[in-house]
């Protein structure tokens, strides 16, 4: 693996394979998008218990699942970065934080909206919504761990070990928390547990996991691409795009 | 031997220094120079292991540092910028704690340490409450029980007086004669013989090297 | 090895037994902590027994907090910590020293004040058990989760506040099986194997955390 991926260890290769590789996500994401979305918010059929109401999983899902799919990228990067010293690996992990951080506060926040309807309160402390909270919790203290130091070597650094230490530790909470809330409240019956959804329902929240999957390459790609720029930003071949650009669009 | 190959050092994507080459073998000592800022404290942390070069290599003996930190520390004493001294605790009860942490297998009576850096009858006042030099000249009692053969020494002389300089001198000089390596800082003229005295300049890099 | 372990101890011992306002502070936080609130929600037996977990394992985390930043600080600030970490000896090693150190000076006070808090809040001697258990298998998790996180921060001017966003997420888990192993206590039911958990978490803490610990004192120390 390593005679693969040494290539990709300078940051300029990084650079060009992560730009040719966005335009494909972004191919994905887009149709898949409006396809699923359409699909779910029109033409699947209304929840017999729930009514229209149960639509927003087809935002909440896919949330709370790219929330989790972002810690595991940032996760094997840490790794990556740290057993083999790849800073780019670490970038990574300062790159993709802020993402899950956001998919983090979407599932979140859909649930709320979720959870107004169906139990008449906007928070109620189930045990999904608690864990994402903490996951939301978990992703600001790595952000601000990063932002904390001047030196982004050592950020990078810093952040990987957290993020580490909190995949260790993640699924513990998950477990603490699903279990403290079996004893609180024993007798709420989790939205999740739908064990025959419909193939009407489930085609168009598949279309929408793809479509999230796809973003969440992209906007990793693009502030992946972002964090190499800056901290590149004096070297030659930096300078050398950013003059290349600047010419194309005095031409354009 | 301490060898550095290629060593280059980042500091908040400034570049300190790059591409700096040298080696040092028993019997020299090497004196680090350059004006503030220029990297000297940032080189030191490098060759003790403190912090990781940007890029580059460090050796031991043709040992990586990095690969066996603790042997590369059995033999070398690294004397930085903050003592290590604790200031709750007396000048004796520190060299107690340096002695049994660092060189246990080397036998001596602390007492002649003492004497030697002239604690005598300070010994049982929290180092807190001692002059900055005689906190420096704590720190510095390791030297003389030091069985390291590679001594690394960030600006030794600060707050020693003049006395206290030469007779520090004369131990690097001792230190050497055994076959010792030194490496150091400081801002004062040595009067070291020039047998054994090498001088390292360190230099900005070149424009358009600046940043990474 | 074992010798220089015991050299830390003792050093950091001597160090604590010299400036003791650094022990009783925390534990005098801890008390003070617990007794706002039968000032605040008022006096009734019944309800502060009910809430007694909680309150006692929050105020231990605070408390907890506010040690942390002995752990590592002052030798940061006084360069023993970057003396350590050039000692001949496995880093990992002497870092379980430090925590460990750390744990006798705050952790073992507070086990000490526990039953005056148990006759604050009322509680039953079972439940007190419990609550000295979770306490005993606890607290050293605290320790080894915050060094962690001091070990991350020790070098930022600002460590403070982070320390508290890092750590407290991660600490979630003891206080929630703690509070649980109380509460069972206090119906009569077993609470052996909540305390089981917690020892798991706890020996899953020692192999784990010290490496952690040490990686991050190379990365802040640089």
């Amino acid at each position: 693996m390593w005679k693969w991926l040494h290539p990709y260890a300078k940051a300029e290769k990084s650079y060009a394979l992560s730009g040719k590789l966005m335009p494909w996500f972004l191919v994905i994401a887009i149709p898949t998008f409006f396809v699923g979305i359409i699909w779910g918010l029109a033409f699947a059929p209304a929840d017999y218990q729930q009514g229209d109401s149960f639509r927003i999983i087809y935002i909440h899902v896919p949330a709370a699942m790219m929330a989790m799919g972002a810690y595991s990228t940032m996760a094997v990067a840490a790794f990556i970065g740290l057993v083999w010293q790849i800073r780019l690996a670490e970038m990574t992990v300062a790159a993709t934080a802020p993402i899950g951080a956001v998919y983090t506060f979407i599932a979140l926040f859909t649930g709320a909206a979720w959870g107004k309807p169906m139990w008449g309160a906007w928070w109620v402390w189930d045990a999904r919504l608690t864990s994402e909270l903490i996951l939301l919790f978990v992703y600001l203290g790595i952000i601000a761990l990063y932002n904390a130091f001047s030196d982004k070597i050592l950020a990078g650094r810093a952040a990987s070990i957290l993020t580490l230490v909190g995949v260790i530790n993640l699924p513990i909470i998950h477990f603490s928390v699903v279990w403290w809330n079996t004893l609180h409240q024993g007798a709420t019956i989790t939205k999740f547990d739908q064990p025959s959804m419909a193939t009407e329902m489930l085609i168009p929240l598949l279309i929408m996991i793809v479509s999230f999957a796809s973003f969440l390459g992209l906007m990793i790609l693009y502030r992946f691409r972002n964090e190499i720029l800056q901290r590149e930003s004096h070297r030659p071949w930096v300078i050398a795009l950013v003059k290349q650009s600047l010419k194309t669009n005095k031409r354009g | 031997m301490l060898e550095c190959k290629n060593l280059t050092c980042v500091r908040e994507e400034r570049v300190l220094f790059n591409n700096l080459n040298f080696a040092l073998s028993p019997g020299e000592i090497l004196h680090v120079e350059g004006p503030n800022g220029i990297g000297k404290t940032s080189l030191f942390r490098l060759l003790v292991g403190l912090s990781s070069p940007y890029s580059g290599d460090i050796y031991w003996q043709q040992q990586n540092i990095m690969s066996d930190r603790e042997s590369y520390y059995q033999n070398m004493l690294y004397l930085g910028h903050k003592s290590g001294v604790k200031p709750e605790l007396t000048a004796l009860e520190n060299l107690q704690f340096f002695h049994r942490l660092y060189n246990p297998s080397v036998e001596l009576d602390l007492w002649d340490i003492l004497t030697l850096v002239g604690l005598v009858g300070y010994e049982n006042i929290p180092t807190a409450q001692l002059s900055a030099g005689q906190q420096r000249r704590v720190a510095l009692a390791r030297m003389w029980f030091s069985d390291c053969p590679l001594w690394i020494l960030d600006e030794p002389f600060t707050a020693i007086d003049k006395s206290g300089v030469k007779v520090i001198e004369n131990l690097l000089i001792k230190h050497a004669h055994k076959g010792g390596m030194i490496i150091l800082t400081t801002h004062q003229d040595l009067s070291l013989p020039t047998d054994l005295y090498k001088k390292l300049t360190l230099q900005k890099p070149a424009i358009g090297e600046q940043y990474v | 090895m074992f010798d220089a372990f015991v050299q830390i101890v003792r050093k950091d011992l001597l160090g604590a037994f010299r400036q003791q306002s650094d022990i009783l502070n925390p534990i005098w936080f801890f008390v003070i902590v617990v007794t706002l609130f039968p000032l605040g929600i008022g006096t009734d037996p019944a309800l502060l027994a009910r809430i007694a977990p909680g309150i006692i394992w929050v105020a231990a985390l605070l408390a907890a907090l506010l040690s942390f930043e002995r752990l590592f600080k002052d030798d940061y600030i006084d360069g023993s910590l970057e003396q350590m970490m050039l000692a001949p000896h496995s880093l990992t090693w002497l870092v379980c020293a430090k925590v460990f150190t750390h744990w006798l000076l705050t952790g073992l006070p507070i086990l000490f004040v526990s039953p005056l808090l148990a006759v604050f809040l009322s509680l039953e001697e079972n439940t007190f058990w419990a609550l000295f258990l979770t306490l005993l298998i606890g607290t050293p998790i605290l320790s080894l989760l915050g060094a962690i996180g001091v070990a991350l921060t020790i070098g930022l001017r600002k460590g403070g506040v982070l320390l508290s966003l890092i750590m407290l997420p991660l600490s979630i888990p003891i206080l929630i099986f703690s509070t649980m192993a109380i509460d069972a206590a206090s119906f009569g039911q077993p609470y052996l194997g909540l305390l089981a958990l917690l020892g798991a978490m706890l020996v899953g803490a020692i192999t784990l955390a010290p490496f952690a610990i040490a990686a991050s004192l190379r990365v802040s120390v640089s």
